[in-house]
């Protein structure tokens, strides 16, 4: 089976020029999304009138606004930061809003399938910044209507009414008229060519300003339905025993113990990928289908399967490491050379060359995959925790052969998602299942499921080299990476471009070194691999920030000082990649400088008492921690103080921000304390919390600061910028105690044995 | 045939009396409240409180409830709606990131207070050891002292 890479199958149709009014495109180029698009325009809009304004909008009598939300909400906030955008363009109050979901909207063209809504899906932390115009332009929208809709009722021109929040008001004429009065009337008007002018930041009384979670009564009193809580009527329980090796298949199964076990219904195997190909599903298994999640997971256990030899089954991380060692003794393909590095080395005064091996870890979502699908003769029905519902339309088509149109897309809220709900795997096999029994099927990943069969983070070995002059200065700086590149299962892709997910040449230190080398080996080990929260950014901030620290000790001068001096070097460099297309080093160096001067990085700490600090800049936004440890001369380390800093650009939800950066920075340091996913005999070897061990409030310090600090008047994407300069923080700050660097993570019990010997 | 209460509810269960209290809460009485995490008693995503007390029904068999007393996150507040005071402490600090793991945490909590009514930070560290994949940790303790002060002002 081959597939596209994500965005490619969803383009804006080449619309004429009537049609785009129509779908309410700006000249700007996003959608208006409140407004119904092509032909649903005319077909929608009922001569007199509704309470809706396009689809985003729902005005009821009583003043309350119901407002729609189209994008997947994993944790980030979005349910509640989107329609703030909307509330403040539409003047309401904020108390009045309740929110709705909207389904996936696609629709078919001549030139293939469009956006309904716009744009669906949450990635690369853009769920804010790909929406910010275009929500603020429907809500905008929305309120020029319902001004509209008053000046024809009381027969004034437009330009005398305006909006207090709710309202419609006419000074001159003595009139006003809540928006639930007038929504009937300005929903039946045309739709206006473009939005409005939005506010600008002087006049947000809503955007900027902390908002609680829209939801949050509903969590906490267990009202939330996550995935897996969909429960609908005839609807049947399915678990699959997945391959457990890599890439292993079917040879044959015994199910008679497991059609004993009363509640099962159905067992039959579920083809998979071959090795390395591009994939819907990613394992070959059995299926077991029953009346109940627990006769389903009794049912699997007593399946006998017997599985085929895997090209995989020796696969192991032991053999992983030694291969990279191996290939970075050796050339590799250079991917980036600026200057001439070579020489530069070779006059350089000093030269310091240290290696650190990053390893594979797993997304680990507290709720595991799963999904609700019903696939009926020509029609389907999935709901899902996904960060791709286009993705999931795909999967379900690819696999059930049934017209896009006629799949029916929810999203769920989802438990947690860092990247792994981006892939739709368990969409397709949630098809595949409900088609086989024709019965609506939730499908139940169990946690050693979701752990052995996850598309880990690449795990890497990095050499970095960098020369210096006789002031210390650095004067050449290269990266060599042997890793297990993301991109290494995707359709059509040439090794020469595998290393490109890996390593982004933009990043730091690129402007600020003349001489400036990247190289990359790639190894074709079988885990699965893919996207995890700030992907290689948290990679590359953890070995270049733990290198720069390096440097800083062993030529004597301050991590500090060195950090700003190598950022002063250049005020603003292009930026290629995600996250561009500039990158400004000061806004690092002001972070930088605010928590050092918050955690008194200068003052001289007791014996066994020492701090670190990192900054990175990460899909457009700036992040930087410093962090104090103590570690006793047993090796027990114990986080003291974290202060933690974000530069979005402008928060507009500054309690989100907020609360991702709290969470981002407690992923970074759960991940680099214990976390990694390990290979023997082709098998993932962890399989639940038990030795995939998350961080617990016990290591979390009460004293935790965070400081989110506007910088302009346009935001940044948020929810993977915290993560990358939270680990390197944490093992400068160790060295600073100890002496010892941590060149290799997780840190495990790397301190207690180095200590101790 | 199992006869327990949940929720203040009399209710029998027939199925495979190893099913875990976990299933049949969420399969056969669609409480959906309480979360599915690791099946090992691990995570804390699961817990309920048999007769008063923090259970993780992911590892706990539905033979064991007999005439026993659940609740769950749905019978936690009142029947008027009003809030438990841990309930109203998570609100007050809004801790949910994506919000699977809250539930547990919460009726984790509630029974915690019970026992350490003044929680220290330190308390709160060797007794609280659910897992909460998003990081909300921060506020959680926060909210577990704001709930201690609502607690005892309800006294």
């Amino acid at each position: 089976m081959r597939i596209k890479s994500q965005a490619s199958n969803l383009r804006e149709p080449d619309l004429s020029r009537r049609r785009f009014i129509i779908a309410g495109a700006t000249l700007s180029g996003s959608f208006l999304v409140g407004l119904p698009l092509l032909g649903l325009a005319d077909a929608e809009k009922a001569s007199e009138g509704s309470s809706r304004i396009g689809y985003f909008i729902n005005i009821l009598e009583n003043g309350d606004v119901i407002i729609g939300n189209h994008q997947p909400e994993i944790g980030q906030g979005l349910r509640t930061t989107l329609p703030m955008l909307v509330a403040e363009e539409l003047d309401i109050e904020w108390e009045r809003v309740r929110i709705e979901s909207m389904p996936l909207g696609i629709v078919k063209t001549a030139d293939g399938y469009t956006w309904k809504y716009g744009p669906q899906g949450v990635g690369g932390s853009t769920g804010l910044t790909n929406n910010w115009t275009h929500m603020r332009e429907v809500g905008a929208t929305g309120r020029l209507m319902l001004m509209q809709a008053a000046a024809q009722l009381w027969n004034v021109p437009l330009e005398q009414c305006t909006t207090r929040p709710g309202q419609v008001i006419c000074e001159a004429a003595g009139k006003s008229a809540s928006y639930g009065e007038l929504v009937r009337l300005a929903s039946a008007l045309p739709l206006p060519e473009s939005s409005p002018a939005l506010k600008t930041m002087d006049d947000y009384r809503i955007v900027g300003k902390a908002h609680d979670n829209l939801e949050v009564r509903d969590i906490i009193t267990g009202k939330t339905k996550f995935g897996s809580d969909i429960q609908m009527p005839g609807m049947r329980y399915a678990v699959i025993l997945r391959s457990p090796v890599l890439n292993g298949t079917v040879a044959g199964f015994d199910d008679t113990a497991t059609k004993a076990v009363k509640g099962v219904l159905d067992v039959f195997p579920i083809e998979g990928p071959a090795p390395g190909a591009p994939y819907f599903i990613l394992a070959h298994g059995v299926a077991v289908v029953a009346d109940s999640t627990w006769a389903a997971i009794q049912g699997r256990k007593a399946l006998k399967v017997e599985w085929t030899q895997s090209p995989n089954r020796e696969d192991s991380s032991e053999k992983f490491w030694k291969e990279n060692l191996e290939m970075l003794s050796g050339k590799g393909q250079i991917v980036h050379d600026q200057g001439d590095f070579p020489t530069a080395l070779a006059a350089s005064s000093k030269v310091i060359r240290h290696t650190y091996e990053v390893p594979f870890v797993s997304h680990a979502p507290l709720e595991p995959q799963n999904c609700y699908a019903w696939v009926q003769k020509d029609k389907a029905h999935v709901i899902a925790p996904t960060q791709s519902p286009s993705g999931a339309s795909r999967s379900a088509n690819a696999v059930t052969g049934i017209e896009r149109d006629n799949i029916e897309v929810e999203m769920s809220r989802s438990g947690g998602a860092f990247g792994r709900r981006l892939t739709t795997d368990y969409v397709a096999e949630a098809c595949i299942i409900s088609q086989k029994t024709g019965w609506p099927i939730q499908l139940v990943w169990t946690r050693d499921d979701d752990m052995r069969n996850d598309f880990y983070r690449p795990g890497g070995t990095h050499e970095l080299v960098a020369g210096l002059d006789d002031q210390g200065k650095v004067t050449a700086w290269s990266q060599r990476l042997a890793s297990g590149s993301k991109y290494y299962r995707r359709p059509d892709m040439p090794d020469e471009d595998l290393w490109k997910p890996e390593l982004y040449p933009d990043d730091f230190p690129k402007a600020m070194v003349d001489n400036f080398r990247l190289e990359y080996f790639h190894n074709f080990i079988g885990l699965p691999r893919g996207s995890w929260r700030g992907p290689a950014h948290v990679v590359n901030a953890f070995v270049i920030q733990s290198f720069l620290d390096e440097i800083a000790h062993e030529t004597g001068q301050d991590p500090l000082a060195l950090r700003l001096e190598l950022l002063d070097r250049v005020e603003q460099q292009p930026y290629s990649s995600h996250g561009g297309p500039v990158m400004t080093p000061g806004r690092l160096s002001r972070l930088l400088k605010f928590v050092a001067g918050r955690i008194d990085y200068g003052r001289k700490r007791p014996e066994g008492r020492g701090v670190g600090i990192a900054t990175h800049f990460t899909f457009g936004g700036y992040a930087a921690h410093a962090i104090e440890v103590s570690v006793s001369s047993e090796g027990n380390l114990t986080i003291e103080r974290i202060v933690a800093a974000i530069d979005c650009g402008f928060a507009v939800n500054p309690n989100a921000v907020e609360a991702q950066l709290q969470g981002g920075t407690i992923d970074g340091l759960s991940t680099a304390l214990e976390l990694e996913i390990t290979v023997r005999d082709g098998q993932v070897v962890q399989k639940n919390f038990n030795n995939y061990p998350l961080m617990k409030i016990k290591s979390v310090p009460s004293l935790f600061e965070t400081h989110v600090m506007n910088y302009d008047d346009t935001p940044t994407g948020v929810g993977e910028i915290p993560v990358p300069p939270a680990a390197p923080a944490l093992t400068n700050a160790i060295f600073n105690t100890t002496g010892v660097r941590i060149r290799r993570l997780p840190i495990a019990d790397q301190l207690r044995k180095k200590m101790r010997s | 045939m199992i006869n327990f209460h949940v929720n203040g509810r009399a209710v029998q269960f027939d199925g495979d009396p190893d099913t875990r209290l976990l299933w049949a809460l969420r399969d056969t009485l669609q409480l959906t409240g309480t979360k599915y995490g690791c099946g090992i008693g691990s995570c804390g995503s699961c817990t309920v409180h048999v007769n008063g007390k923090a259970k993780r029904s992911c590892i706990t068999p539905v033979s064991s409830m007999a005439g026993k007393s659940v609740t769950t996150i749905e019978g936690l507040a009142g029947t008027d709606g009003k809030l438990h005071p841990v309930q109203q402490a998570w609100l007050e600090h809004d801790v949910p990131q994506c919000g699977y793991c809250q539930p547990g945490l919460i009726m984790t909590t509630v029974d915690f207070l019970q026992k350490h009514p003044e929680p220290t930070n330190e308390i709160i560290n060797t007794n609280i050891d659910n897992l909460c994949r998003c990081g909300t940790y921060v506020r959680v303790r926060k909210a577990i002292h704001r709930a201690a002060e609502l607690s005892a002002r309800e006294k």
